[in-house]
């Protein structure tokens, strides 16, 4: 496995190899599918949309539906304003939502194709919508495009008519179905009345209950994007993925708006909790007391079993630092700490939060990759790996046990059920991390070490 | 109304206009159906693009070739393996299948171009990696700013004293990923085959159009091995360069899939003077038949008995789970809609097993894949085929042919040699055949045929799961295999069980929707 990569690094200015990023427009694609009977629309070429369809569904395991302009030669040449037309035009046609949401692909952006115009000279039906924003996969990541989505809807739908609704934006990070689900019953616990955008539960954790529904009942609905623009505040969750929209609320709507880490681990749940208690007035119930008081009993009665050991986490730039606060949280050494998505911010908040625990030779860097990462691990060694399923060649080539968190897991179930998020998401993955570790210790061990209690 | 009107009855008018022409009910041989045509914009087709084509299917197998996408990270990122062309890699044969290699452009990239940043790639590649060759995908962007990237790779052939091969595949190119295969046919005459030597033993042939998808190629090696033919390359799974370098010396090309390969074929006669035999190694009978036709074509004593022997000892290997698998599928239904072959082949492999085919349909195929190869001459070309570079090919100095004049017309009249029939004619009638199968038509076709099981890929799968039929994937087989030769018709067999038998579908429905739980309680008013 791996057996090409060398452990001497050389320095590369011009070759990714093994990325720890995609491309916008699959980002968008995400997005758009938390807002309830939406259609995403990629204007580009069939396999842009082919490609973010395929692994959309097989990280959640369900049915991921979006459309695209299918540019042909005569298309790219020409502009694909036609394309368009026609293909909004059959959209709501045949598959019937209230809203598509068009983002564009290197291929729209390159030969300039100006999507807001073609927009405006749709003729829509009243009660139907189309929106739009810019995705060029040569611009940041898969992070950035739905970042951009979220911003895209709020430019077109969000309001202001003056009057406060008294209601909370949350503008959860790229997380799971069931992260969202648990951001809500959290927001519910502490008795908010608010709006979330996107909301892909309910779509993409979507039940089997005998037949298929193209817009199941989960998602955002336009009428609550509408009324975010009366809401005195946004809470954008995940500082490098969500404030491009909450800046874009601000701007139309002069909404204000504060930017918190991703609630993973108990410090940034901590600092959600009380953001909500400040924005409500209401005490932070016992329920979650509970929770918070369940997490801090598990840390300290297992903690021999992680305590010092070196960890490397990639992925998405708001969830590895999420994944990174916790772990140092547990006493373990985020020895390697990487995302692909380019963006310095991610490797000062790294290198803070190195800091404030006073963990020393932790590396930090974004615009970074699976080879380099490995190539580190190469030269020295970590006891575990923790990110999306691209580093299990990684933990297969070094024999390093992996836990599967982030985006994509192409080649685990569940996990888009379960949350990361909060203290509930925070004990689901200090159990994934124990059972990685101790299973090894078990696996690898003398037969007379074998300990029946652990 | 008919079957077909019930699947495309709610279209608006153009579109049932167009999409008439893509699906036919079967009620003799010579259906004419419209195919390789480019998709109506917003309908949500399961079809890819040109680079998904080129890198994705065809050049991507190719292990010991560290092939350079050459655009912005998405399209490097999602070939990047799950396709499951399986490769191993020796101390000979580097495996860069496990790899992904990409330019990663970035905007200066799209506004300066891209051609600087790939020759520093290119060298960073040969300092990190020293691999036989490189190749060179392009993506949208590359076309559309002009990055000559041939003109990079000749020179950088120069410069590193290896082959570097540069493909045009940008994703608007053609009308799905066949424009694609097509493209990189083109590379793999143009550039490889024929550039090394090796004397051909008595029965040495290729494999053209095997990806060793889930372990396909090798359960067929296996098989070939037995019987004792000489594989020179099986083009492009798990293949390596220097094998298809030399793939001209065979006296026999095999194809399994037709569409993807089939230029391939058609130049190596031309250039080469070798014929090509449609074969099929999906189901036990089809494989069978595939193994006697080679025969048939050496048309040695020696090769007959052998074959005869081979197929009877794995029969008899096969034959108990062979008969406890027929027994559970027996009589179910099936619909298909796969790629460019598989919904032919695997027909023969649901037959195997006593079940039904009533509907089936290629994603990207051409009119020759349906109705035959005969139609070839009579396709129109249009504006989209035209833009992908058909190539002809001259007499190479190596040009022999191993059968006379004589034996090759007797020949032709007994097995598919240098011809393919397509999928139509071997369907039954009443039948139904859909080009390009979206997503609203897979809903309905669902509602109206109630097929036992959907085979097809990851986009539709859980939407006709949803729906409540079992479906199962054809193109990574769910990541199970292989459904190839004897061994994997039994490993097909038993996934399909699987899936018909695990009891969670008996459990979908709760109780409380069937049955009264709450009680109403008389009480006496006083």
């Amino acid at each position: 496995m791996l057996n090409l990569t060398p452990k001497e690094i050389t320095e590369r200015s011009a070759l990714r190899i093994n990325p720890a990023k995609t491309c916008q427009p699959v980002g968008a694609m995400y997005a758009a599918l938390g807002v309830h009977r939406c259609m995403p629309h990629s204007h580009g070429s069939q396999g842009c949309c082919s490609y973010h369809r395929t692994y959309l569904t097989r990280h959640f395991k369900d049915p991921a539906i979006a459309s695209s302009s299918s540019f042909t030669e005569g298309a790219s040449v020409f502009g694909g304003g036609s394309n368009l037309k026609t293909a909004v035009k059959n959209i709501f046609d045949i598959y019937k939502p209230d809203i598509i949401a068009v983002h564009t692909t290197c291929l729209s952006e390159t030969i300039g194709d100006d999507v807001g115009a073609f927009i405006q000279d749709m003729d829509i039906e009243d009660g139907k919508y189309v929106v739009h924003c810019h995705t060029p996969s040569y611009v940041g990541s898969h992070i950035t495009g739905y970042g951009n989505m979220i911003a895209g809807f709020i430019k077109y739908l969000s309001k202001s008519t003056g009057k406060s609704n008294g209601r909370l934006n949350v503008i959860p990070g790229f997380v799971n179905p069931g992260d969202m689900r648990e951001l809500k019953r959290i927001l519910e616990l502490m008795n908010i009345n608010f709006i979330m955008l996107p909301d892909t539960s309910g779509v993409l954790d979507a039940p089997m209950l005998g037949s298929y529904v193209m817009y199941p009942p989960g998602g955002t609905t336009i009428e609550n994007i509408e009324a975010m623009g009366d809401s005195p505040l946004t809470l954008a969750l995940g500082e490098l993925t969500c404030e491009t929209p909450a800046n874009e609320l601000k701007r139309k709507c002069g909404v204000d708006y504060k930017c918190l880490p991703l609630p993973m681990g108990v410090e940034a749940t901590d600092q959600f909790l009380m953001e909500l208690s400040s924005f409500s007035g209401r005490e932070i119930p016992y329920a979650l007391e509970e929770e918070r008081g369940q997490l801090m009993d598990i840390l300290l009665d297992a903690y021999p079993y992680f305590h010092g050991r070196k960890v490397a986490i990639y992925g998405d730039p708001d969830t590895v630092l999420g994944i990174t606060s916790l772990v140092l949280e547990m006493g373990m050494i985020p020895k390697y700490v990487i995302t692909g998505t380019p963006g310095e911010a991610f490797t000062e908040k790294a290198e803070e939060m190195f800091a404030r625990y006073e963990v020393t030779d932790c590396k930090a860097k974004a615009s970074a990759d699976l080879f380099e990462l490995h190539q580190w691990i190469k030269n020295e060694r970590v006891d575990l790996l923790i990110g999306g399923s691209h580093g299990k060649q990684i933990a297969k080539a070094e024999d390093i046990p992996i836990v599967r968190a982030g985006f994509p897991i192409l080649d685990r179930y569940v996990h888009s059920y379960m949350p990361l998020v909060g203290y509930r998401g925070a004990i689901r993955l200090v159990e994934l991390i124990l059972n990685a570790l101790m299973d090894r210790q078990d696996r690898d061990c003398a037969d007379e070490d074998l300990e029946m209690v652990m | 109304m008919s079957k077909v009107d019930r699947i495309i009855d709610h279209y608006s008018a153009r579109v049932y206009k167009n999409r008439k022409l893509h699906i036919i009910e079967k009620t003799d041989d010579n259906h004419e159906i419209a195919a390789n045509t480019r998709t109506i914009p917003g309908i949500m087709t399961n079809r890819g693009c040109c680079y998904a084509g080129c890198k994705g299917v065809v050049i991507g197998p190719i292990k010991d070739v560290a092939v350079i996408t050459h655009g912005p990270i998405g399209c490097g990122f999602y070939s990047w393996g799950t396709r499951r062309n399986k490769a191993r890699g020796d101390e000979n044969t580097k495996n860069f299948v496990e790899y992904c290699l990409s330019t990663d452009m970035q905007e200066p990239d799209i506004v300066f171009g891209g051609e600087k940043k790939l020759r520093q790639a290119i060298k960073e590649v040969v300092e990190i990696f020293n691999p036989d060759a490189i190749m060179i995908c392009s993506t949208c962007p590359v076309g559309l700013i002009g990055d000559d990237i041939h003109a990079v790779a000749a020179e950088a052939e120069k410069l590193y004293g290896r082959k570097v091969i540069a493909f045009s595949c940008e994703g608007y190119k053609g009308v799905s990923q066949s424009g694609g295969h097509h493209i990189a046919n083109n590379g793999l005459i143009r550039h490889i085959i024929g550039t090394e030597e090796r004397a051909p033993t008595k029965y040495s042939i290729n494999m053209l159009g095997e990806y060793n998808i889930g372990g396909d190629a090798w359960e067929i090696e296996r098989i070939l091995k037995r019987i004792g033919y000489d594989l020179v390359a099986n083009i492009p799974g798990d293949a390596s360069i220097h094998d298809i370098a030399k793939a001209h010396i065979a006296h026999l090309n095999l194809v399994q899939c037709h569409r993807s390969i089939n230029y391939v074929a058609d130049m190596l006669k031309d250039k080469f003077g070798t014929s090509w035999l449609k074969v099929n190694f999906i189901g036990v009978s089809a494989t069978i038949k595939s193994l006697r036709d080679m025969a048939r074509f050496f048309d040695d004593p020696e090769l007959y008995a052998r074959t005869e022997q081979v197929i009877a000892e794995e029969l008899a290997a096969i034959q108990e789970d062979m008969e406890y698998y027929k027994s559970k599928l027996k009589g179910k239904t099936a619909a298909l809609f796969v790629g460019g072959s598989r919904s032919h082949h695997y027909q023969k492999l649901l037959k195997d097993f006593g079940m039904e085919t009533i509907m089936a349909g290629y994603e990207f195929a051409h009119r020759d894949d349906y109705e035959g190869r005969e139609v070839l001459p009579f396709i129109k070309e249009d504006a989209d085929s035209k833009n992908i570079e058909s190539i002809k090919v001259e007499k190479d100095e190596r040009y022999r042919l191993y059968l006379t004049e004589e034996q090759y017309e007797r020949l032709r009249k007994e097995i598919p040699l240098d011809y393919y029939a397509g999928m139509i004619r071997e369907m039954e009638k009443g039948t139904i055949i859909v080009d390009d199968l979206n997503h609203y038509e897979t809903e309905e076709m669902l509602k109206v045929l109630k097929p036992d099981i959907f085979f097809s890929g990851i986009k539709d799968k859980y939407i006709a799961q949803k729906a409540g039929t079992l479906s199962r994937q054809l193109h990574s087989y769910d990541y199970s295999g292989p459904y190839a030769g004897f061994n994997g018709a039994i490993n097909f067999g038993r996934d399909v069980t699987m899936g018909i038998t695990t009891p969670a579908w008996g459990l979908v429905k709760a109780p409380w929707k069937t049955q009264p739980i709450l009680k109403g309680q008389l009480q006496e008013v006083v």
